[in-house]
C-alpha cells in the first residue's frame, strides 16, 4: 500500500490552556478530496492552522505525517515548500506587496528548497497566465497589491490561484465558501475542480453542505468538540444539512457515555 | 436660519443648572490660608495618628516648592486660585451619631439632588433591584457615602456591606478603624510629590471614601460617593481610597455637584485604586459640578488626580466618566499596568458648552507583560467650550505584547467652540502596538435633517445624536447611571429644564 | 506628561552664537547681504530672549539639544576645496535637474550648473542675487519665520548667509527639478552653517525643488535650515528634502510655507542620516481651496534621533490636507512625529486627513508619536490615526503560509512598508537613489537574493 498523503493520528492542540482539537484522526490519500464539517467552535479551522504551523497552538499530544515525514517538524514554509497549501479563511491584506512580487518570491522558494533554478520574468509570467486559466481569474488581480482591497470574493479566487501555481499537492480549504454569493462559490469550485488530478489530496473545510454540492468529496467527516464524531460518505453531509449539528453532539455525548 | 445656526442658538441659551441651590446649615471653618498651623488644624479635627501628620507636612512643604502648572490647553487661561484666601476646611457642626441624626437641612439637600441617604428605602432596592429603579435619580441598590464640603456626613449600608468583610466608609474613619490598610495603601498610587494639586490635595485633604473589599469578595452593591460643595469660598479636596483584594470585584460610583455661585471654587481630589491579582475596579463618575455662566463667571475649577494601579496579574480597572460639569476640568484617570495580562479601560464623555473649558484625558503606562490597554473618548464642544482630549500611551521596554488601541471622536457644536485631541504615544518594546484613532466632526446635518424630517423637535434631535455619539461610553455605565448621563447630557447641551 | 529631565544650558553657546553673530554682520558687506541685517538683529535679539529650547519646552520634549548648549560650534570662514570628481557621488543618476551647489554653507558658481529656464524666472544663491541688486527678496525673506516664538528659526535668521533663491514670475514654470546640494565637510571642526532658502512662485507657477543633504568627511557639524516657500493662487510646487548626512551631524531643517488660493504645495522628506534630526514642516493654508500633501519617511538605526515635527494650518476655508509620514526604528534609534493640524476659524469646510505609522524593529528602539487637533471652526472633518508596533505577524505567517522563509518574509514586509512612503514621490530618479540607501540601511537586506533586492527596488521605484 501507498504511503498516505496526510495522516493525522491523535491530534490535541491547545490554546492559552483551553484544549481545542481533542484526538483528531484523519488519513487523506493521494487523489481524495475529504471534507470536514461542524459547527462553530469545533476546531476546524484550528485544525488547519495547526496542519499550516500557526504557532498561536501547541500540539500537545499526538502526530502528523505528510507523505510519510513529520510535518509537525516542520517549518511553515518548508511545509508550503513540500506542497501542504493553506487556502486561509481570511487572508490578510498587505499594503505595499504586489501580488507579482509576493508570487514571483513564492515561486522561486519553493523552487530553490527542491534545488530548482528559479523562473525568470518571462517564464513566471507564462505559469501565471497558464494557471489564471485553470483557476478561472483575471490576470488583473495580480498586478494589484496582495489581497488589498480585495472583495470577499476576490479574496478566495486569489487563495485558489495561488494554490495552483504553486501547484500544491495537498490543499487545505479553510471555509472558502464563507461570505461567497453563488457565481462565486461556482467560479471558486471549478477552479479546486479543474485541479483534481488524482495525484492531490483537498481537505475542504466547511460548515454548510452547499460547497459540497460544487466540490464532492470522496469522504466527509464530521468534527464536534476538537473530535471527529463521523465519517462516511456525501450522504453524511446531507443528513447533515436535514438533522443541524445539534443531533452530531448528542450522538457524541452518547457515544462518550 | 439653517440648522446649525439653530443649534448654536440653543447651546447659547442660559441653560438652568438645577443643582445650583444652597443650603442654610451651622458649619465651622477653618480660617482662610495655608500655613503649617492649617495642616496641624485639620489632622487635630480628625484626630489624626502622628505618621498622618507628618505625611501631609511634608507634602505641604513640597507644594511650597512647587509651580503651577501650565502646559494644559485652556484658550481662556483662568485665574489661578488664591490659596491663601481659601478656608481649607468646612464641616457642619453637628457631627451626626447615625443616619438619624443627620440635619434634617443636609438630608433635604441629598434628597434635592436625589440622592436618597434612608437605608430602608434602598434596602428594598437590594431586595428587588427593579423595583427601586423608579427611585428618584435611580439610586437603588447603592451604598452612598455623602461627602458634604470637607467631610464625610453619611455612609450607608455599612453594616450590610461588613458582612461580607468589605470596608466602606470615610476615609477619616478608615484611618482610625483600619490604620494599617490606610498607612499601607494611601499615596502608594499617587505619591505626595505627584503634581501640584495632588501635592496640595495630600497636605489638606478633608474626607472622602475608603473601600476596601477582601479576597475573592464579589461586592454585592454599587458604592457610590456624592460630593457637594455647599459652603463659599472653600475648596474640597477630597481622597478616595479604594483597594480590591486578589479576585474581588467592586463598582464605584461618584456624583458631584456645588451651588452657582459667582465666584470659582477649587476642587482638587485624589483618587486611588489599587487592583490585586485577578482583581477588578470599575470606576464611574458623573461629574456635575456648576459649570459657570455664558460669560465664563463663576463655576468649579476641577484639578483632579485619579490614578489606578493594576498591581496583580489579570488585574483591570476601567475608569468611565462623563463630564459635563465645571467651569475648568483638569482630569487624566489613569492606569498603571503593572501586572502581566492586566487591563486598563478609559471611557469618556466630555462636554463643554458655555465658556467652559476642559483638558481631560487619560494616561495608560503598560508595564507588565500581554497588558491591554483600550480608550473610547467622546468630546462635545459648544457654545464657546473648548474640549481637549490629551493622553498618554506608554509601553516600556517590558510590556511585552502589550496592546493599546484608542478612538478619540469630537463633535462640534456652533462655531465659537474649539475641539481639541492632544494624544502622546510613546513605544519602547517592538513586540507592543498602540493604534491610535481620531476624528473631529460637526455634527451631521445630514442626519439632523432626517431627524427632524420626521417630525422630531430640533433640540431633541441634537440630544438624540449627541446621545448615539456617547453610547460606547453610556453601555459602560451601570443601568442607572446611564439614564441619568442622558439626561443631564440633554440637559447641559439645549439649556431646556431637564 | 512624563517628567523630562531638564537640561539647563550653560552659558557657553552665548558667545558661541554671539560671536558668531558679529561675524555674520561684519561679513555681510562683503557678500552684499546688509540690507538684512536689521532683520538678523531683531532675530539674534529673539534668540538671545528664547534661548536653546530645552525639552521642558513642548516642542522639543524627545529631543535633547544640550548639544547645542554645550558645543562651541563655529562659523566656518571658507568654504572647503572640493572638486567636481569629490561631489560627482552626491548626483542622482538619471535626474536632468538645474544643480546648485553649497560647501560649507557657501555658494560655488563652479560646481553649479544652472541650464537655462525661462524668462521671468530666476535660480540662484541669495547671496549673488542680492550683490546684483535683486532686494525684493526683503519682501518675502522673514515672512513665513515667528522669531519671536520659534528659537532655532530666530537662530537662522540672525546667521543667515545664503542660500538658494528661486523664484517665478506668475504663469511661469520651471520644467527641471532645481536640485539644492549642501555639502558639509570636514574643513572646519564643529562648524555651524545656517542655510537660508527662498522658493517665490507667482499665481500659476509650477517648480520643483530639491534639498539635498550630504557629508563629506563632515563631524560633529551643526546645520540649521531655514526654507520659506511661497506658492500664489494656483501655484504647484513640489518640495523634497532629503536627509542623508554623517552619522554625527546635527540638522534642524524647517520648511515654512505660505499657500494663496487653490495653490497645490507636496512635500517630501526622508531622513536617512544625521544623529540628531530635526524636520519641521510648517504649511498655512492662507487661501481657500488649497491644498497640500506631506509625505516623509525615516528610517533610524544606531543611535539617531529622528524628530519630525508637522504643524498643518488651515487658515482659509476648503481647504484640504494630507499627512502620510512612516517611521522604521532600528537598533537603539529614536524616532519622533508630531502632527499637528490646526484650523482657525476661518477654516471651513477644512478636510484634513493623517497618517502616521511606525515600525519598532528592535528591542532598543523607541518611538514618540504625537497626533494632534487644534480646531476653532465647526464645519470641518479632520482625522488623525497614529500606529507603532511591529511587522504584522499575521502577514508573515501568510507569507511562510505560501513557502517564505521567515526573515525574507519580514524584509518584504518592511520593505513594502517603507515602499509607500516612495509611491507619492513623482520624481523616480530621487526614489530610486533612496530606496538603495535604505536597503542599504536596513539590515535585512543581505537577507534577500541580489535578485530580489532589484525586484524590491523595481517596486520602490515603481518604474
Amino acid at each position: 500500500m501507498t504511503t498516505p498523503l496526510l495522516e493525522i493520528k491523535n491530534l490535541h492542540a491547545e490554546v492559552d490552556g483551553n484544549e481545542i482539537l481533542n484526538g483528531v484522526n484523519l488519513t487523506i490519500n493521494a487523489g481524495e478530496v475529504h471534507s470536514i464539517m461542524g459547527p462553530n467552535g469545533s476546531g476546524k479551522s484550528t485544525l488547519a492552522q495547526v496542519l499550516a504551523g500557526k504557532d498561536d497552538y501547541d500540539v500537545t499530544e499526538g502526530q502528523v505525517l505528510y507523505k510519510g515525514k513529520d510535518l509537525l517538524d516542520l517549518d511553515p514554509n518548508e511545509r508550503a515548500c513540500e506542497g501542504l497549501f493553506l487556502a486561509f479563511q481570511y487572508p490578510v491584506e498587505i499594503p505595499g506587496v504586489s501580488s507579482m512580487q509576493f508570487l514571483k518570491a513564492a515561486v522561486n522558494a519553493k523552487r530553490e528548497y527542491h534545488g530548482l533554478e528559479e523562473l525568470d520574468g518571462v517564464e513566471l509570467l507564462r505559469l501565471f497566465q497558464e494557471k489564471a486559466k485553470v483557476v478561472n481569474v483575471n490576470m488583473e488581480m495580480v498586478k494589484r497589491n496582495v489581497n488589498e482591497g480585495f472583495s470577499g470574493g476576490e479574496k478566495k479566487r486569489f487563495e485558489i490561484f495561488q494554490m495552483a501555481v504553486l501547484d500544491s499537492e495537498m490543499a487545505i480549504l479553510d471555509e472558502t465558501d464563507s461570505g461567497l454569493d453563488i457565481d462565486a462559490l461556482r467560479i471558486v469550485s471549478e477552479g479546486v475542480n479543474n485541479m483534481r488530478d488524482g495525484k492531490r489530496g483537498f481537505l475542504v473545510i466547511t460548515h454548510y453542505q452547499r460547497l459540497l454540492n460544487h466540490i464532492v468529496p470522496d469522504v466527509v467527516h464530521v468534527l464536534v468538540d476538537g473530535q471527529i464524531v463521523k465519517s462516511g460518505g456525501i450522504e453524511v453531509a446531507t443528513e447533515l444539512e436535514e438533522q443541524g449539528y445539534a443531533g452530531w453532539a448528542e450522538i457524541e455525548t452518547t457515544t462518550a457515555s | 436660519m439653517t440648522t446649525t445656526e439653530e443649534v448654536a442658538k440653543l447651546t447659547h441659551e442660559k441653560r438652568d443648572y438645577k443643582y445650583g441651590f444652597v443650603t442654610d446649615v451651622d458649619q465651622e471653618f477653618a480660617p482662610p490660608g495655608l500655613s503649617e498651623d492649617i495642616v496641624r488644624f485639620i489632622s487635630d479635627k480628625k484626630g489624626e495618628p502622628e505618621w498622618l501628620l507628618e505625611w501631609r507636612l511634608k507634602s505641604l512643604r513640597h507644594w511650597q516648592t512647587m509651580e503651577t502648572p501650565s502646559w494644559e490647553f485652556l484658550p481662556y487661561g483662568y485665574e489661578e486660585p488664591d490659596y491663601q484666601a481659601i478656608s481649607y476646611y468646612a464641616a457642619p457642626k453637628e457631627k451626626p451619631k447615625s443616619l438619624d441624626e443627620l440635619d434634617p437641612a443636609i438630608l433635604e439637600t441629598y434628597n434635592k439632588l436625589g440622592i436618597p441617604l434612608a437605608e430602608q428605602k434602598v434596602l428594598a432596592g437590594i431586595e428587588g433591584a427593579a423595583a427601586s429603579a423608579a427611585d428618584a435619580r435611580g439610586m437603588g441598590g447603592v451604598a452612598v457615602d455623602a461627602v458634604f464640603d470637607s467631610v464625610s456626613v453619611a455612609t450607608t449600608f455599612q453594616d450590610e456591606l461588613a458582612k461580607h468583610g468589605i470596608v466602606f466608609c470615610p476615609i477619616s474613619e478608615a484611618v482610625q478603624s483600619h490604620p494599617e490598610l490606610v498607612k499601607k495603601y494611601l499615596g502608594s498610587v499617587v505619591p505626595y510629590s505627584d503634581n501640584f494639586y495632588a501635592t496640595l490635595n495630600s497636605a489638606v485633604f478633608s474626607d472622602g471614601s475608603f473601600v476596601y473589599i477582601p479576597k475573592g469578595v464579589r461586592c454585592p452593591m454599587e458604592l457610590s460617593t456624592y460630593f457637594r460643595i455647599n459652603a463659599s469660598n472653600t475648596g474640597q479636596f477630597e481622597r478616595t481610597l479604594i483597594v480590591a483584594d486578589e479576585g474581588s470585584y467592586v463598582s464605584y460610583l461618584e456624583g458631584c455637584t456645588a451651588p452657582m455661585r459667582d465666584e470659582n471654587q477649587l476642587h482638587a481630589a485624589v483618587v486611588e485604586l489599587v487592583a490585586h491579582k485577578d482583581a477588578q475596579i470599575k470606576y464611574s463618575t458623573i461629574q456635575n459640578w456648576y459649570p459657570g455662566d455664558e460669560t465664563g463667571k463663576g463655576g468649579i475649577f476641577n484639578f483632579v488626580t485619579k490614578r489606578g494601579l493594576c498591581e496583580g496579574d489579570h488585574s483591570h480597572i476601567s475608569w468611565t466618566q462623563v463630564e459635563t460639569g465645571s467651569a475648568v476640568t483638569w482630569k487624566y484617570p489613569s492606569c498603571i499596568l503593572k501586572g502581566d495580562h492586566s487591563k486598563g479601560e478609559f471611557y469618556s464623555v466630555a462636554l463643554t458648552n458655555l465658556r467652559q473649558q476642559a483638558d481631560t484625558g487619560t494616561k495608560m503606562v503598560h508595564i507588565g507583560k500581554n497588558t491591554t490597554s483600550h480608550i473610547i473618548s467622546k468630546g462635545i464642544s459648544a457654545g464657546e467650550g473648548h474640549n481637549t482630549y490629551r493622553g498618554l500611551v506608554q509601553m516600556n521596554k517590558g510590556a511585552a505584547n502589550a496592546k493599546n488601541f484608542t478612538q478619540c471622536d469630537s463633535i462640534l457644536i456652533g462655531d465659537k467652540c474649539g475641539a481639541h485631541t492632544f494624544p502622546y504615544i510613546d513605544v519602547r518594546n517592538p513586540s507592543a502596538s498602540a493604534e491610535h484613532e481620531a476624528s473631529t466632526t460637526k455634527i451631521a446635518e445630514d442626519q439632523l435633517f432626517y431627524c427632524t424630517a420626521r417630525g422630531i423637535e430640533e433640540e431633541d434631535a441634537v440630544s438624540l445624536l449627541v446621545n448615539g455619539f456617547c453610547k460606547e461610553v453610556f453601555n459602560e455605565l451601570p443601568m442607572e447611571f446611564a439614564v441619568e448621563a442622558n439626561k443631564l447630557l440633554a440637559v447641559s447641551l439645549e439649556g431646556s429644564v431637564g | 506628561m512624563t517628567e523630562t529631565t531638564i537640561d539647563k544650558p550653560t552659558d557657553a553657546y552665548a558667545d558661541t552664537y554671539a560671536n558668531a553673530f558679529a561675524a555674520v554682520v561684519a561679513h555681510a558687506e562683503g557678500n552684499g547681504t546688509a540690507p538684512l541685517n536689521a532683520l538678523r538683529q531683531a532675530a539674534f535679539d529673539d534668540f538671545a530672549r528664547l534661548g536653546i529650547p530645552t525639552t521642558r519646552h513642548e516642542d522639543w520634549r524627545y529631543t535633547n539639544l544640550r548639544k547645542l548648549a554645550n558645543t562651541a560650534f563655529t562659523r566656518p570662514q571658507t568654504g572647503a576645496e572640493v572638486t567636481a570628481d569629490d561631489i560627482a557621488p552626491f548626483m542622482i543618476a538619471g535626474l536632468d535637474a538645474h544643480l546648485i551647489v553649497f560647501v560649507d554653507g557657501y555658494y560655488r558658481e563652479d560646481l553649479s550648473q544652472i541650464d537655462e529656464h525661462p524668462e521671468g524666472t530666476a535660480i540662484g544663491s541669495i547671496a549673488e542675487a542680492y550683490q546684483k541688486g535683486c532686494t525684493g527678496i526683503g519682501d518675502y525673506l522673514g515672512k513665513q519665520v515667528d522669531t519671536a516664538n520659534d528659537a532655532l528659526g530666530a537662530l537662522n535668521t540672525a546667521l543667515m548667509e545664503d542660500g538658494v533663491a528661486v523664484y517665478l514670475k506668475a504663469g511661469k514654470k520651471i520644467d527641471k527639478p532645481v536640485h539644492v546640494l549642501s555639502i558639509a565637510t570636514a574643513h572646519s571642526n564643529s562648524a555651524m552653517t545656517h542655510p537660508r532658502n527662498l522658493i517665490v512662485a507667482g499665481e500659476g507657477a509650477e517648480a520643483t525643488v530639491i534639498e539635498h543633504y550630504v557629508s563629506l568627511g563632515g563631524e560633529n557639524y551643526f546645520n540649521n535650515t531655514v526654507t520659506e516657500l511661497f506658492a500664489a493662487d494656483h501655484a504647484v510646487v513640489h518640495h523634497y528634502m532629503l536627509e542623508r548626512e554623517a552619522e554625527s551631524a546635527t540638522n534642524i531643517s524647517t520648511l515654512a510655507i505660505h499657500q494663496g488660493e487653490r495653490s497645490d504645495v507636496h512635500s517630501h522628506t526622508v531622513l536617512l542620516g544625521g544623529e540628531l534630526v530635526r524636520n519641521n514642516v510648517r504649511p498655512v493654508m492662507a487661501g481657500k481651496d488649497a491644498h497640500c500633501l506631506i509625505n516623509g519617511l525615516f528610517v533610524g538605526h544606531g543611535a539617531q534621533t529622528l524628530d519630525n515635527a508637522m504643524r498643518v494650518e488651515h487658515a482659509a476655508p476648503n481647504c484640504r490636507s494630507r499627512q502620510f509620514y512612516k517611521g522604521i526604528m532600528n537598533d537603539q534609534s529614536h524616532g519622533v512625529f508630531t502632527g499637528r493640524i490646526i484650523v482657525q476659524e476661518d477654516g471651513q469646510q477644512t478636510d484634513a486627513i493623517q497618517s502616521n505609522r511606525n515600525m519598532l524593529l528592535s528591542d532598543d528602539a523607541r518611538m514618540n508619536a504625537r497626533p494632534q487637533l487644534e480646531i476653532y471652526a465647526d464645519d470641518v472633518r479632520c482625522t488623525h490615526g497614529a500606529t507603532t508596533g511591529q511587522v504584522d505577524p499575521e502577514a508573515v505567517f501568510y507569507f511562510r503560509a505560501r513557502g517564505l522563509p521567515e526573515d525574507v518574509a519580514r524584509a518584504m514586509l518592511i520593505y513594502a512598508f517603507a515602499a509607500e512612503g516612495f509611491d507619492r514621490m513623482q520624481l523616480v530618479p530621487v526614489r530610486a537613489l533612496l530606496a538603495d540607501e535604505m536597503i542599504a540601511k536596513l539590515p535585512m537586506a543581505n537577507k534577500l537574493s541580489a535578485e530580489f533586492n532589484e525586484e524590491i527596488k523595481e517596486r520602490l521605484y515603481r518604474i
